[in-house]
C-alpha cells in the first residue's frame, strides 16, 4: 500500500466498558452466579442435614453428574442452532436394547453395549439427517422420535418378556471389561484411606464395619467429567468448535464461508443421542436393569440445565461450562431440598423460577453482545 | 489506467434461462486486476443473476467464462471461491454472536498441532485480525469483540478484508452500499479503494450512479439482461449513467416533475 496506515481513533460515542462490565459478558454469567447462591442458601440453611457429609456430597454430585452427561450433548447441539426432544426416550430405548441382548438374547454384556451405542448414533444420525434435508424445524422431528422411541421401550420387552422391566444384567455384568467402564468405581484404595485416617464416615458396624460409606467415584461421576471437558475444548478450542458456533449463528453465512453447516449438525444430533446411551448405560449398570419409563422428561431436564448455563435457545451462543453449572444447580436443588425436608413438589416451583430469570438474563447479555436494543 | 494488463476474468455472451424466463440475454464483461469495474442496474435487471454465474451459484445457460485466460467451469460456489473469486454478500456474511476473529478466520480456521491434536490457533487469529483491522482503519476494541457491536459499514469492511486477506484475486461486492448512511458508505468505498491498490480486482454492484462513479474505473451497465457495453472512467457523465439503466425514454418523462433529483 502506498498511502500511511490510517489513523485509528476512538469512536467517542462508544463508551468504553468497565473490566467489570466486560466480565459480566460470558455466558457462564447465570451458572456461576446461581451456583453460588445455591451453595450459599444451603450452607446456611441445611449445613446440619447431612447434605455436606461423604454420603451426601456423593448423592447430589451422581444425581448432578446425570444432569451434566445429557447437558454436555443439548449444549452443543443447541449452540449447533437444534433441539433433541428424543433425549428422554432414547435414554429408556438404549437402556432397554442392553438389557434386551444381554438377558434375552444371551450376548456378552461389552458387545451389547457396543451394538446399542452403534444403533443409538444411527438414530442420531437419521434425526440429524431428516432435519438437515427437509429443513423442518428439529422440534418437531425429535418430538417425533420421543414418541418412536418411547413406543419401543415399552414395545420390545413386553412382546420379548411379558413385562416392562427387565433385571439381570449386573449378573451377565459381572467381570465384564467394558460393563466396569459405565457401573464401576475409581479411586477405592483413597476412599479406604481416608475412612481408615477419620476423614469420611465408616460403617460403625455390621459386615462392612470399618469400611467408608463411599467407597469410591462411580464411573457415572468420571463420564460427566470427561465429557463436560471434552465438549468444553471441543467447542471453544477447535476448528469444530468453531463451525458450531457458526452453523447454529446464522447457517447461511457460515455456508457462504465454507463451513460443512449440514454435517456439523447431524454430528450433533449423533454426540447427544452418544450422551444418552452414556446416561442409559450407567443407569442400566447401577440398577442391573432396564425399564421402560428410564429418561422420562430428561430431555427438558437437559435443555433447562443448558439455558441457566447461558446457552440461547435460538443457537450460536452458549458454553459448556455454563450447561455443567446448569446442571450442578439441578442436582444440588433437587437433592437438597430433600435432605432439607422441603416437600418435593416445590423442586417444580424452583425450577420454573430459575428458568425464566435465565432466560431474561440471558436475553439481556444477549443485547450487551450484540448491541442490539 | 490498468487496461494493458491481461483480463483476470472475461465472461462472453453469457446467457441465463430460468424456464421460459430469459434472465440474461447475452451478457459480455472484462475484469482487469487492480481496477473497480462498476455493474450497474436498476431492479431485476440482471445483476444478481450475472454475478452468480460468475461465482459459481448459477450455470451459465451459454456463453464462455474465463479465468485468467483459461476456460472455467464452476460448478459449485466453492469452486469459484478456490480459483480466487470472493463474493461479500450485503446480508449473509458475518454472524453478529461470534467475535470478529472468530468470523474472519470461519471456515479458514488456523490450526495448531499439539501431537495427535488440532487446536484453533486463538492467538494467531486474533493477532491477524487485529492487524488486518487496523489496516483497514477499524479500531476494534478487542479480536474477541462481537460482530454485533460493529456498524454496517464496518461489517463489510471486515468482510472485505477477510476475502482479501484469504487470497481473493477477484472480489464480487453484492450492493455492499445500498443499506448504509453516508458515512458508512464513505468507509466502505474507502476500503475498496485500498483493496483495488493491492491490485485486487474488484467488481463493484450498486444502482446507486454516485457510489459508482466515486471509485470505479469502468462502468457496465446491465438492463432487462442485456448490456450496452463497458464505459471508461470519463467517458461518461453520471445523468448518461442513470439514463441508461432507467432505459433512458421512460426516465426522461419522470425527471421534469421531479426535478433532477434521482
Amino acid at each position: 500500500m502506498s498511502d500511511t496506515a490510517p489513523e485509528i481513533q476512538t469512536d467517542e460515542r462508544v463508551k468504553t466498558r468497565s473490566r467489570f462490565r466486560e466480565a459480566l459478558i460470558r455466558p457462564e454469567l447465570g451458572g456461576i452466579i446461581g451456583t453460588a447462591i445455591v451453595f450459599l442458601m444451603f450452607l446456611l440453611f441445611a449445613f446440619d442435614s447431612g447434605m455436606f457429609s461423604s454420603q451426601g456430597v456423593m448423592n447430589w454430585s451422581q444425581v448432578s453428574a446425570q444432569f451434566m452427561i445429557i447437558a454436555v450433548g443439548a449444549c452443543l447441539l443447541m449452540i449447533a442452532g437444534e433441539f433433541d426432544l428424543s433425549v428422554g426416550s432414547m435414554i429408556g430405548f438404549s437402556g432397554m436394547m442392553i438389557a434386551i441382548f444381554t438377558v434375552t438374547l444371551g450376548w456378552p454384556v461389552w458387545m451389547a453395549i457396543l451394538v446399542t451405542f452403534a444403533l443409538a448414533l444411527a438414530i442420531g444420525a437419521l434425526n440429524g439427517i431428516i432435519v438437515v434435508r427437509t429443513g423442518l424445524p428439529s422440534f418437531i422431528v425429535t418430538l417425533a422420535f420421543l414418541f418412536i422411541l418411547r413406543g419401543f421401550a415399552i414395545f420390545l420387552p413386553q412382546v420379548i418378556e411379558r413385562k416392562t422391566i427387565i433385571g439381570g444384567v449386573d449378573v451377565a455384568a459381572e467381570g465384564d471389561w467394558l460393563a466396569a467402564l459405565f457401573g464401576g468405581k475409581i479411586l477405592g484404595g483413597l476412599f479406604t484411606w481416608m475412612g481408615d485416617n477419620g476423614l469420611i464416615a465408616v460403617f460403625a458396624r455390621g459386615s462392612r464395619a470399618g469400611d467408608p460409606v463411599v467407597d469410591g467415584i462411580p464411573m457415572l461421576i468420571v463420564w460427566a467429567l470427561g465429557l463436560v471437558i471434552f465438549g468444553h475444548v471441543l467447542l471453544t478450542r477447535t476448528q469444530f468448535g468453531n463451525w458450531i458456533f457458526a452453523a447454529g449463528g446464522d447457517a447461511e453465512a457460515a455456508r457462504n464461508s465454507g463451513v460443512p453447516v449440514n454435517r456439523v449438525k447431524i454430528m450433533m444430533f449423533m454426540f447427544t443421542a452418544f450422551c444418552a446411551t452414556v446416561f442409559a448405560t450407567c443407569q442400566v449398570m447401577e440398577f442391573g436393569g432396564a425399564g421402560s419409563d428410564r429418561g422420562v422428561l430428561k430431555e427438558f431436564e437437559a435443555i433447562i440445565a443448558v439455558v441457566i448455563g447461558g446457552a440461547l435457545l435460538t443457537g450460536g451462543y452458549g458454553s459448556v461450562v455454563g450447561a455443567a453449572l446448569g446442571a450442578l444447580i439441578f442436582g444440588v436443588v433437587q437433592q437438597g431440598l430433600f435432605f432439607a425436608g422441603v416437600e418435593n413438589s416445590l423442586f417444580r416451583v424452583f425450577l420454573g423460577v430459575i428458568l425464566l430469570a435465565a432466560v431474561i438474563l440471558n436475553t439481556y447479555v444477549r443485547r450487551m453482545i450484540t448491541g442490539e436494543r | 489506467m490498468s487496461t494493458e494488463h491481461a483480463a483476470i476474468v472475461q465472461m462472453r455472451n453469457i446467457e441465463k434461462h430460468f424456464g421460459a424466463v430469459i434472465a440474461l440475454a447475452g451478457v459480455s464483461l472484462e475484469v482487469y486486476p487492480g481496477e473497480c469495474h462498476c455493474l450497474l442496474g436498476d431492479n431485476g435487471a440482471g445483476k444478481s443473476t450475472f454475478i452468480k454465474t460468475m461465482s459459481g451459484v448459477h450455470k451459465p445457460t451459454k456463453g464462455e467464462i474465463y479465468f485468467g485466460g483459461t476456460p472455467m467451469k464452476f460448478d459449485r460456489p466453492r469452486d469459484a471461491i478456490s480459483a480466487g473469486i470472493a463474493t461479500v454478500h450485503q446480508h449473509l456474511a458475518m454472524i453478529p454472536l461470534m467475535s470478529v476473529s472468530r468470523n474472519f478466520f470461519m471456515g479458514n480456521e488456523p490450526v495448531r498441532r499439539v501431537g495427535p491434536l488440532k487446536f484453533f490457533d486463538h492467538k494467531l487469529a486474533d493477532s491477524i485480525t487485529m492487524e488486518a483491522m487496523r489496516e483497514m482503519g477499524i479500531n476494534l476494541r478487542g479480536p474477541d469483540q462481537a460482530v454485533g457491536t460493529l456498524s454496517g459499514g464496518e461489517r463489510q469492511t471486515v468482510a472485505i478484508a477477510r476475502a482479501v486477506h484469504f487470497g481473493a484475486k477477484v472480489l464480487i461486492l453484492d450492493e455492499p452500499t445500498s443499506a448504509l448512511g453516508v458515512r458508512q458508505t464513505a468507509n466502505v468505498l474507502a476500503t475498496i479503494d485500498k483493496v483495488r491498490k493491492q491490485g485486487v480486482a474488484v467488481v463493484f454492484i450498486t444502482h446507486n450512479v454516485r457510489h459508482a462513479m466515486a471509485v470505479g474505473d469502468r462502468f457496465t451497465v446491465l438492463n432487462r439482461g442485456k448490456t450496452l457495453g463497458t464505459a471508461q472512467r470519463g467517458q461518461i457523465t453520471p445523468e448518461e449513467l442513470q439514463d441508461l439503466m432507467a432505459g433512458g425514454q421512460e426516465l426522461v418523462a419522470l425527471e421534469g416533475s421531479l426535478g433532477g433529483t434521482v
